[in-house]
């Protein structure tokens, strides 16, 4: 058993749950601009961590935000696709990464590492899951609106930009929280897996969001007791039991 | 009359093209105005420019703390997420007895609000859109060809409730539309606009000429840039 199991439970819980919370307004492509570059900056930004010695969800966290500030502007100025420049901040990134990467450090970028998972950051993380909660719950409903139609939202005099950022440090907050549990490669699915699955059965937007938060959570819980059980990574197995109830999801929507 | 808006040598530019030069016109309470004009122009700009949501030249006077209502055109379906269509104006308006109200003024039962967006026809759609820009009391809707993808049952309900909402309630609207039945019965005023306002008045005063120039234009246009 792991010695510090309930701290990593709890902690994967919230950060479970928030991921699938979050991941509720990323499934529409109008947000795919935030979306997309999660796993491809969180990586380098991870090991840049390791490089320079400071905390790895720190460095996620920065090489998401200015990344996805940076994959934005190019869009902006030389009218490319979101496509090209997440391409082109993504293999910079890696390229300038693997210069100087070392061997033992790739697996704690790639698969996470929650041995330093302790008492006071099982409380750092809960506080930020409470937090990201709160915020994005308050402007959930007008990101909804951007994502159905920019036009009506501008309309109502609503700030886009200003609402895309703030679910940007949002996604990124949680994103770097998460790769202490899943690694840079697997936390799009942190994200993207339990608002897909809830995505088959919701019947409208109230049901949609409270399941994908659930689903992010159950997935955690299982993933981590799993885990510990079987003496594994609990990473891959979060994301096993997320796709696992994906798949229940699947088969249940096609008796609706 | 009251005057809601008072607009004064319009010009919009985009990416250094000219799409509206010139334009002026007033628009009074409980007046409704249609905006007649070939594809590419610049009806959809004029709407966006009257809104404030693109920058222009000119004047555009607003009486103070006007409501507007607005539909763009072809907002698409929601497919990305599941939201039913209370949820959808709850976007709106908070206020669930308003929701119902408008509802049935649009000329449907309360067991829509229940419904999925996605089950929706694309006229019960356009219809719910319409309803989204009656909420919060608008004095003035700007609809933006309300009736794309309508049959002409959808279309006629959508115009009448127009009309009655002016009738009843002295709500003003500007219509983007390419029917002119639609400007001879329901419109007060009209604006033939191509990038120039080729004429504007009372709908009678339309004639064939006016037309031909309206949309003759288009087709020089073209000619022209090639």
């Amino acid at each position: 058993m792991l010695s510090n199991f309930f701290e990593v439970l709890i902690s994967a819980i919230f950060v479970g749950g928030v991921c699938g919370y979050l991941g509720s307004l990323m499934l529409s492509r109008r947000m795919s601009v935030v979306s997309d570059p999660l796993s491809h900056l969180a990586l380098p930004g991870a090991v840049f961590a390791l490089i320079f010695n400071f905390d790895i969800s720190l460095g996620a966290f920065l090489a998401l935000f200015f990344g996805s500030i940076l994959i934005w502007l190019i869009e902006q100025k030389t009218k490319l696709s979101t496509e090209a420049s997440i391409a082109i901040i993504f293999s910079i990134s890696l390229a300038i990464t693997f210069l100087f990467l070392e061997k033992h450090e790739i697996e704690e970028a790639i698969v996470g590492d929650i041995s330093k998972v302790g008492f006071f950051e099982t409380i750092f993380i809960v506080i930020i899951c409470l937090l990201t909660f709160l915020i994005v719950h308050k402007i959930y409903s007008k990101l909804i609106l951007i994502s159905i139609s920019e036009e009506l939202a501008k309309s109502e005099k609503m700030s886009i930009r200003k609402y895309q950022l703030l679910y940007l440090i949002s996604i990124s907050l949680m994103a770097a929280l998460g790769i202490r549990f899943v690694g840079a490669l697997l936390i799009a699915g942190l994200i993207a897996i339990p608002a897909a699955s809830a995505r088959n059965i919701a019947k409208n937007l109230k049901n949609f969001k409270f399941l994908s938060l659930v689903f992010g959570a159950i997935s955690s819980f299982l993933g981590t007791i799993i885990a510990n059980f079987l003496n594994l990574p609990v990473g891959p197995l979060i994301i096993i039991s997320s796709f696992s109830i994906f798949l229940i999801c699947s088969i249940l929507s096609k008796f609706k | 009359m009251e005057t809601l808006l008072k607009v004064r040598n319009l010009s919009v530019e985009l990416n250094g093209e000219k799409i509206i030069s010139n334009l002026s016109f007033e628009l009074k309470r409980g007046q409704i105005i249609t905006i007649l004009g070939p594809n590419g122009a610049g009806k959809t700009t004029l709407l966006r420019a009257l809104l404030g949501i693109i920058p222009y030249k000119g004047k555009i006077k607003w009486k103070r703390g006007i409501k507007i209502g607005y539909v763009p055109q072809r907002v698409p379906f929601v497919k990305d997420f599941p939201i039913s269509v209370k949820e959808f104006l709850k976007l709106k308006s908070k206020d669930e007895n308003e929701i119902k109200e408008i509802i049935k003024i649009v000329g449907f039962d309360e067991k829509i609000l229940n419904k999925n967006i996605s089950e929706l026809s694309s006229g019960q759609y356009q219809r719910i859109l319409f309803a989204w820009s009656l909420l919060g009391n608008p004095d003035v809707i700007l609809l933006d060809e309300p009736t794309s993808g309508i049959d002409i049952v959808g279309e006629r309900t959508i115009y009448q409730i127009v009309k009655k909402l002016k009738d009843e309630k002295k709500i003003s609207a500007i219509l983007i539309t390419h029917d002119l039945s639609v400007v001879f019965k329901y419109s007060d005023y009209c604006i033939c606009l191509n990038k120039v306002p080729i004429c504007q008045g009372k709908p009678k005063k339309i004639n064939q000429k006016n037309l031909e120039r309206l949309y003759n234009f288009e087709i020089k246009f073209y000619k022209h840039v090639e």
